[in-house]
């Protein structure tokens, strides 16, 4: 019953890059995270103040999931992110306000960054997404458990589609791997296919 | 589809190594909330619920480990360790393991802690405890915010619906850290007395330290007394903001609407409500809400934040756990803490431990991100 589910369209970003369904739809020459993302936003046509504020991954995960949901109409879309490094990124952050007492400054604005489905929420207000929402982390990208956890939202969730898939931060190195599973759709929704396409 | 069932339980606490002492304590209205100073964590004094760390020491002993385990670890052994011996369930390859949790291992990051930074990695930890059982499955470790625990019961039931597996062992919780306190502490989240759920006079939440685990299984046979079946779950964003609830309450009321609708039930088929209660001026009134908007404002309600404070990933599977006790003594706990109603909106709060026939329970969570998640229990042995 798995295989009745589809993969609408898959975005990467990796290596200054922006891939959507394979394609090459952002590129440069700026190799430090910050500058690409900035780049991205103005090509891409992002225009979204709130982006500014957000912490690395939460841009990356925002970035992604926007250049899949542009065009989506469906609102009851289910958010299935993983990654391995969780929210360290911005935890190392937090970690260095508060590690010397003469030097103490914790700040609610990266505090609240500090859990990596806020990156989820994100997105959900971007698009007006009132869905299922499960962040996981694994040592590496886990196609399987992923897979059974969206078919299983399909099936018997009540949700239409499910936007899925990998968006790690961790030490200026990033890696997302998003997609969308659909009734329909372009590829087999398959442990196989999403090694493939990852 | 196979019917689900929550059974075998334990919960590591400052009340003892069982889900039994923390019940008969709450039973006797006792709080574990205590005034705490400890500068490395906080420089002001603060209420919290901490396990103690000697006895946890020689629990931990008691099990023959064979390499070293940071605190956290040593608390989710301790729990699921009970809670698989009870069981005697074989661990084979249709056995999952969950392990729910915010920020797991944060502690390694400290300066002088004497794990490697690496240790904060959340698959590491999946990795420690995997191993120490023997689990035939990668851990699924799920970190979801303060829905974590509530939502990882949500998971397992699906994945077992999807046949993923047969039994799933959920573990859930988090330290009291540095990390996490002056985190809330800058958001001037903390209360500086035990806190007081939906009361008139809260003035914030207390974080609390447990470690609590469970089996969830579509087996029937070998319940518990206090087993019960899953009925419906749901869980939804708000779509509003990252770090203050929805002011109308929005994705707790789809959660609630939609764990009904899946569980066939209707607002009067709840015996009473686990709720949230943080003791946080915002999201007390938005459950208020919430609850209104779903006609379940008579519905008797507590939160057991009063008992434990705040346990972070823990808190959904651990007020769940003590909500399957609390069916089957047949036995409405009071939400500690409260003396005069706080909200804008009518609430049912448990004032009296009440003896009462009661079937069906309702769990409520919210958290950062905007996330929420609603689950109805029912007893299997009625």
């Amino acid at each position: 019953m798995d295989k009745s589910f589809q993969i609408e369209r898959f975005c990467h970003i990796r290596d200054n890059r922006i891939l959507l369904n394979g394609e090459t739809i952002f590129e440069t020459d700026q190799t430090d995270f910050s500058s690409f993302i900035k780049a991205a936003y103005k090509t891409l046509d992002v225009d979204y103040s709130k982006f500014f504020k957000m912490d690395n991954l939460s841009k990356l995960a925002f970035m992604s999931a926007d250049i899949l949901l542009k065009n989506e109409t469906e609102k009851n879309v289910a958010l299935v992110l993983s990654n391995k490094a969780s929210s360290l990124d911005t935890d190392r952050k937090h970690q260095k306000s508060i590690a010397d007492s003469t030097n103490f400054y914790p700040s609610p604005s990266v505090f609240v960054y500090t859990l990596p489905n806020i990156c989820l929420g994100e997105i959900s207000i971007k698009h007006g997404l009132y869905s299922e929402n499960a962040f996981f982390v694994f040592d590496k990208f886990n196609p399987s458990a992923l897979l059974d956890y969206t078919n299983s939202l399909l099936h018997i969730g009540g949700t239409e589609k499910v936007l899925c898939g990998w968006v790690d931060f961790d030490n200026g190195k990033y890696d997302a791997f998003l997609y969308v599973v659909a009734k329909k759709g372009t590829f087999a929704h398959t442990t196989k296919e999403l090694i493939r396409l990852y | 589809m196979d019917k689900v069932y929550l059974s075998h339980n334990n919960i590591v606490s400052a009340y003892g190594f069982d889900s039994i002492s923390a019940v008969a304590q709450i039973t006797n209205e006792v709080s574990s909330l205590r005034r705490t100073e400890d500068t490395t964590i906080l420089p002001q004094p603060f209420f919290s619920s901490r396990i103690q760390k000697e006895s946890l020491e020689a629990k931990y002993s008691s099990l023959n480990p064979q390499e070293k385990h940071t605190r956290l670890e040593k608390m989710f052994v301790v729990s699921l360790s009970d809670t698989i011996s009870s069981s005697n369930m074989k661990l084979t390859k249709r056995v999952g393991l969950i392990i729910s949790t915010t920020k797991g291992n944060i502690d390694a990051l400290e300066k002088n802690n004497q794990f490697s930074d690496e240790r904060a990695y959340l698959g590491i930890l999946g990795e420690k405890i995997q191993n120490f059982f023997g689990f035939k499955n990668e851990a699924i470790v799920l970190s979801n915010a303060c829905v974590s625990g509530a939502l990882a019961v949500a998971i397992a039931k699906r994945y077992i619906n999807q046949g993923r597996f047969d039994h799933v062992f959920i573990v859930g919780g988090d330290l009291v850290t540095q990390f996490i306190l002056s985190g809330f502490n800058a958001f001037q989240a903390l209360s500086d007395e035990p806190c007081r759920p939906y009361c008139k006079s809260r003035s914030g939440i207390n974080i609390g330290e447990v470690a609590t685990s469970v089996l969830v299984t579509k087996d029937k046979t070998g319940l518990v007394n206090e087993a019960v079946v899953v009925l419906g779950e749901a869980s939804c964003n708000d779509a509003n903001h990252i770090s203050g609830p929805s002011r109308t309450g929005e994705g707790l009321f789809r959660s609630v609407e939609r764990a009904l609708k899946k569980a066939r039930s209707n607002p009067d088929d709840i015996d009473f409500i686990s709720a949230h209660g943080t003791a946080t001026m915002f999201n007390d009134e938005m459950e208020a809400i919430a609850f209104n908007r779903l006609g379940l404002q008579e519905t008797p309600l507590n939160s057991l934040k009063g008992y434990f404070g705040h346990t972070l990933g823990a808190s959904g599977l651990l007020e769940t756990i003590i909500g399957m006790h609390s069916l089957n003594q047949n036995t409405l706990f009071v939400s500690k803490g409260f003396q005069e109603l706080g909200v804008s909106q009518p609430l049912n709060i448990i004032e009296q431990n009440t003896k009462k026939e009661i079937k069906t329970f309702l769990k409520t969570a919210s958290g950062f991100g905007g996330c929420n998640t609603a689950v109805i229990f029912q007893k299997v042995k009625l």
